[in-house]
């Protein structure tokens, strides 16, 4: 995973899906236990939901979703999928609540953000986030949305819980 | 007329009347972090969970976990594994991946570990009475708030956190909502909680509950019995919800108390008085460290009138999009799959026998049953239920979580169509992205096998 510090503003092209995408269709749970290393994780992603997602995708792109995201399963590499297709942020109405953490203590931006933002971008647009701000803009305007708070950008840009930990124990070791 | 309704009577995060009533999942976190005061709705705690659980998943952990550098687990005692989700291995990588878990269970001298075999983890946990109410379970499997059936709060989480509970023995968690739901009316026959929980999702949506603990409450909900009371607190993760809670009662205390006072006679070579006094002593210990919400405990609540609820099903290809099964149009099902965490106890597997005893499954229909765990399946061949799921025409799987998520038997075809009494119809989840997987009771799985179409018992069994 990627353990450089986040640019405050994130620009991509858009990759818009609905409600409810659960982790079934994010990653399938056919692979769960046997998909290793990067490739093949990233090779999976979004497999049951759009089939065009793993092939088109590039570095830096924004996944769009609605309300839900990320229900069911706590599979953590519905996270890692997309991190290792170079995503760094998802955005969302709401998020399932394992997917949400899994998502932070792997240092990728989860944002909940109002519906009418999610409803400005277009499929395969570009969109641009301002973390520290709050604001998510496209073509047709600007949204504001709660910024993430200081706790959590402190995982994030460690690069995630993993390195966040090794600091505290290297900390009360010393 | 719906048999939901709905009353706010606080809906945000100050609590009613004096202030003073909390929450279970306030009392249930204020005892995991150690806090002499109740921490509000919303703030973040620092909590020692009492079990922390995994599965096929340990490997996995166990790569994160080196990066931690760490040359012993700091609470081997508190890990409970068991291998249960692709079970027996039905590839070399799979079988390599329960070997890898099986030299990190020996090097680490895990006590609490459960083979192939043997069942679910949240089945078997309960079996073994390792958790108790009033606990703090995280589990890197999102059924955990199964639990919530003996009053312990369940939570899963992920991989990664597992590993640095591993590390550290403590993780973050936020305090939350509760959403109480009052259940009261006598449930009709053939219909169960697992009509109950869809009633609820599917009223509510996936995520009506999201973030938010689930405590139930209700004349029909203390006259469950404790397989329905598992049904109805792991189905809570369908709704999104972080934990589930049911007020522990007499039935819970006796059921653990047996099993806790086995297994300590087992260990220590105790007489037979013994245990009686070791039974008495864990009853009165396991009642002290009970937890219950005090009336008037903030957040919203739900009510819903049992008599009026009825024996549902939940489309593809989420588990919000419920109907009576009496709606339903005709729909021809390719296979039957009675099993799970949620439906694959001895009391699902009686419902199913009081349908299919001296019937025949349906020409081009197949019914796969896996126990969810080796005493259940021990219990139906005593009784003579296997001989005659047999007879009908049943596949019998190894206690596990079976073809519930796609990982190997029993997967589906393109085009096929399967009722489950799992708790997930996703597309894709039983390993065919073309499928379609319908949710239901026991009882409706296993008359829609004899029928060859979705329906309901009262059908087959006249």
């Amino acid at each position: 995973m990627s353990c450089s510090a986040p640019a405050e503003i994130l620009m991509g092209r858009a990759w818009k899906y609905g409600d409810n995408i659960d982790t079934d269709v994010i990653f399938p749970g056919r692979f769960t236990y046997t998909a290793k290393g990067r490739e093949e994780i990233a090779a999976h992603a979004l497999e049951d939901l759009d089939p065009e997602f793993a092939s088109g995708v590039r570095p830096g792109d924004i996944v769009l979703g609605g309300r839900n995201w990320g229900c069911g399963s706590s599979r953590e590499q519905a996270v890692t999928t997309l991190l290792y297709n170079g995503i760094r942020v998802v955005v969302a109405v709401s998020f399932g609540r394992i997917f949400y953490r899994n998502a932070i203590n792997q240092g990728l931006w989860a944002l909940t953000v109002p519906p009418e933002a999610v409803a400005s971008a277009r499929h395969h647009g570009e969109v641009e986030i301002d973390l520290g701000s709050g604001l998510l803009r496209s073509s047709r305007g600007e949204t504001p949305f709660q910024a993430p708070t200081s706790e959590l950008r402190r995982i994030v840009e460690a690069g995630g819980l993993i390195p966040h930990v090794l600091s505290q124990l290297k900390e009360a070791g010393s | 007329m719906s048999p939901v309704s709905r009353f706010t009577p606080s809906t945000g995060r100050v609590p009613a009347d004096d202030g003073t009533a909390c929450t279970f999942a306030q009392k249930a976190l204020a005892r995991a972090a150690g806090l002499s005061e109740m921490p509000a709705v919303g703030s973040i705690v620092t909590a020692r969970p009492e079990v922390v659980l995994s599965h096929d998943n340990t490997a996995a952990i166990v790569e994160i976990w080196r990066q931690l550098d760490q040359a012993r687990v700091a609470i081997p005692d508190r890990l409970a594994i068991t291998l249960d989700h692709a079970v027996p291995a039905p590839t070399p990588r799979h079988a390599a991946n329960h070997a890898a878990i099986r030299r990190f269970v020996a090097e680490q001298g895990i006590r609490r570990f459960y083979e192939a075999g043997r069942g679910i983890c949240h089945q078997v946990l309960s079996e073994e009475a390792e958790v108790s109410p009033g606990d703090l379970i995280l589990g890197a499997d999102s059924h955990t708030p199964h639990f919530g059936w003996l009053g312990a709060f369940g939570a899963g989480i992920g991989r990664t956190e597992v590993a640095a509970l591993w590390a550290t023995g403590e993780l973050w968690l936020t305090v939350p909502d509760s959403l109480r739901v009052c259940i009261e009316g006598e449930l009709s026959p053939w219909v169960s909680a697992k009509d109950l929980a869809l009633t609820l999702i599917g009223r509510e949506g996936a995520d009506g509950a999201l973030y938010r603990c689930v405590e139930f409450s209700g004349a029909c909900v203390d006259r469950l019995g404790l397989s329905e009371r598992m049904v109805l607190a792991n189905m809570m993760a369908e709704f999104g919800a972080k934990a589930s809670y049911l007020a522990p009662t007499g039935e819970v205390f006796e059921y653990l108390a047996d099993r806790v006072a086995a297994r300590k006679a087992r260990e220590s070579g105790f007489s037979e008085s013994d245990i009686d006094s070791e039974r008495q002593h864990v009853l009165e210990r396991l009642r002290e460290r009970a937890l219950y919400p005090d009336p008037g405990a903030p957040g919203m609540e739900i009510r819903i009138d049992a008599s009026r609820v009825q024996a549902q099903v939940s489309c593809p290809h989420t588990v919000d999009r419920t109907m009576d099964v009496s709606q339903l149009g005709r729909i021809p099902v390719d296979q039957a799959f009675l099993g799970t965490c949620t439906n694959g106890r001895l009391e699902d597997l009686e419902l199913a026998h009081r349908v299919l005893r001296g019937r025949r499954l349906s020409s081009g229909t197949r019914l796969l049953i896996v126990p969810a765990s080796s005493q259940i399946m021990a219990e139906a061949a005593e009784r003579g239920w296997l001989v005659d799921f047999v007879a009908a025409g049943a596949m019998i799987g190894t206690p596990g979580c079976g073809p519930c998520m796609g990982n190997h038997m029993g997967v589906l075809a393109e085009g096929e169509v399967c009722i489950s009494s799992a708790n997930r119809n996703f597309r894709g989840r039983m390993g065919t992205r073309d499928a379609e997987i319908y949710l239901a009771s026991p009882a409706v799985v296993a008359a829609s096998a004899v029928a060859g179409r979705i329906c309901s018992p009262e059908e087959v069994v006249l």
